[in-house]
């Protein structure tokens, strides 16, 4: 059952070959038995998911079931499900029960979906490995000594490992994408403001969004399509029409103009990732796109602009987390300062305190010039780069993350070699543009990813794109020894 | 760039966020290191170029201003460390 699509799932369930409950039973019973090895789970709901398959086999039998109607589904830790303890990774929220849903929460029950459970993940999304959590580092299922890439590791390995049918996760500068080309999945960041944040725990406000990952572009084309859409409830949804998104994944891509930056291969990439996300770009010339050069002159600019722009708006978010109205507060605080200063200290993990003390820092008075406002202006540099490479090409492709999964610990002490991994990735937030990876061929037997960058509002286009590729080689169906 | 114990200690305070004297040296040395990465943007002229704050450069929404919400304050409360008579409970402000 668990090596099913989402779409095959969805015509076993229709045609009565098993039933949502035994379908959420069997994944329950693969989380129980293989879990341990990997801490994608924060929390598995198992009675909340036996009830709500019970609510979907109903609906089945009723035949008014969509396409996602009975589908096992796990939410990264970092979006709001009242009555399921929501921690976003970190101690501060361990006690979390939220008083309502997030809208993707919302959204996908409606479609009929079904929560196994909540997934591990960087402390507020705050990292590229998941070695941040208050939980624990979560293991790649493809080798357990190396992470799974963050911040959405626990979602990227619990697809990978079949542990579930798909999964949602966050993108701030990559932690959607990064974990999928590290565990071999697919993993799409939409467009600013097409996925609602009502009710996903805010990062970094300018660049977080939300988006599915799953084992095929047809199968996120099926998360994504229940995700997205105008919600009144975030003050920057994007009020744009919703295409079929399944409805155009077979097009014909002949003639596709396809943009290769160079700075996106340049000696930072490791050679064996550069020669598999080479051949997955044969593979679209097979196809009759045209491959063109490109050129992002300020890629260089993008993560030293990120390490200022995501602190200074953490450092914002963040003050919300105070011990007053929920969440952790310390023990016997003997003053109202002393209860800030530390429910916060204790609450926070190090890699979030170094983050609010950057943002801090940046916004604090004599320094905004030089931290904050520049750091704008060279996202508008940024920003106009994508911009003027698409008058020339459709879509920009290159590797997702410069290597395969590093060993865990290997770069944990070393905070700005970690930034350095979202090198491809970042420019994508800070512009707002969608992106999507795709697994290449293995290299030395280790996921890698085609990260494809769309213009706005482009989804379909890329899972089009994506799900091409899929058609014609068989690297998305790789699965891990033993999973 | 780099940062020292005394200027950590005050950005911690900005920020009422306890950093214990055990760990000053280590955040001060990875604050520089990642003031040093930030530097990069200082190669790049910037003169007349607009600050970008928003990715879709659109404007707030504003709405009807009339009530919306219904009151929840038990149900928001429940989750709360400490709460009397509805409101929340914080350690003594005025002397």
């Amino acid at each position: 059952m668990h090596n099913k699509s989402i779409a095959q799932l969805s015509a076993s369930l229709r045609g009565g070959e098993f039933s949502s409950t035994e379908l959420v039973r069997h994944y329950l019973e693969r989380i129980k038995n293989l879990d341990e090895r990997l801490n994608c789970f924060v929390t598995v709901a198992g009675d909340q998911a036996l009830q709500a398959a019970e609510m979907a086999d109903q609906r089945l039998r009723e035949g008014n079931a969509g396409p996602l109607t009975g589908i096992p589904i796990a939410h990264k830790d970092i979006f709001c499900t009242s009555g399921v303890k929501t921690s976003c990774g970190s101690r501060m929220l361990d006690n979390f029960v939220s008083p309502y849903d997030a809208t993707v929460v919302e959204r996908l029950q409606n479609a009929g979906a079904v929560m196994l459970g909540k997934t591990n993940m960087d402390e507020f999304a705050m990292g590229s490995s998941n070695e941040t959590s208050y939980y624990g580092p979560v293991h790649n299922p493809w080798d357990t000594d190396r992470v799974p890439g963050g911040s959405s590791g626990g979602s990227a390995a619990a697809v990978a490992s079949r542990l579930c049918s798909g999964a949602t996760g966050t993108d701030t500068g990559g932690s959607i994408r990064q974990p999928a080309a590290l565990c071999g999945i697919t993993g799409m960041k939409p467009t600013y403001g097409r996925v609602s944040r009502y009710g996903m725990i805010a990062f970094a406000s300018s660049l977080d969004q939300g988006g599915p990952l799953t084992r095929s572009a047809e199968d996120a084309a099926h998360l994504l399509q229940a995700m997205v859409g105008f919600d009144h409830r975030d003050s920057t949804s994007a009020d744009e029409p919703v295409p079929d998104y399944s409805a155009t994944l077979d097009e014909d891509l002949r003639g596709l103009r396809i943009g290769l930056p160079k700075e996106y291969f340049d000696e930072g990439l490791d050679s064996g990732v550069g020669d598999a996300v080479m051949a997955a770009v044969d593979e679209y010339r097979k196809m009759g796109a045209e491959v063109v050069d490109t050129t992002l002159p300020n890629t260089g600019l993008a993560v030293p602009t990120y390490y200022v722009v995501a602190p200074a708006e953490c450092s914002s978010n963040l003050s919300r987390f105070d011990g007053a109205r929920f969440g952790y507060r310390c023990d016997d605080p003997d003053s109202l300062e002393d209860m800030y200063v530390r429910s916060r200290g204790e609450g926070f993990g190090p890699e979030v305190k170094r983050r609010i003390l950057i943002g801090t820092y940046a916004l604090s008075a004599g320094y905004y010039d030089a931290y904050y406002l520049k750091a704008q202006q060279t996202r508008h540099l940024i920003s106009d780069d994508f911009k003027q490479a698409f008058d020339k090409v459709d879509v920009i492709m290159g590797p997702t993350s410069p290597t395969t999964a590093f060993a865990i610990g290997e770069r944990s002490n070393d905070p700005v070699t970690m930034y350095l991994s979202d090198i491809y990735t970042i420019a994508v937030n800070l512009a707002g543009l969608p992106g999507i990876s795709v697994p290449t061929d293995l290299v030395g037997g280790k996921p890698a990813g085609l990260q494809i960058i769309g213009n706005y509002f482009q989804e379909a286009k890329l899972l089009n794109v994506a799900h091409r590729l899929q058609q014609v080689t068989d690297w998305h169906l790789a699965v891990p020894e033993g999973f | 760039m780099s940062l020292d114990r005394l200027e950590v200690e005050k950005i911690a305070h900005l920020a009422r966020m306890q950093v214990s004297g055990a760990e000053l040296d280590a955040v001060a040395e990875d604050l520089s290191d990642i003031l040093d990465l930030v530097a990069q943007m200082d190669a790049v002229d910037t003169a007349g170029v607009a600050p970008m704050a928003h990715p879709l450069h659109m404007a707030q929404r504003l709405r009807e201003d009339k009530v919306t919400e219904t009151d929840q304050r038990d149900h928001f409360q429940a989750i709360a460390p400490a709460t009397e008579n509805g409101l929340y409970l914080v350690p003594k402000v005025i002397g």
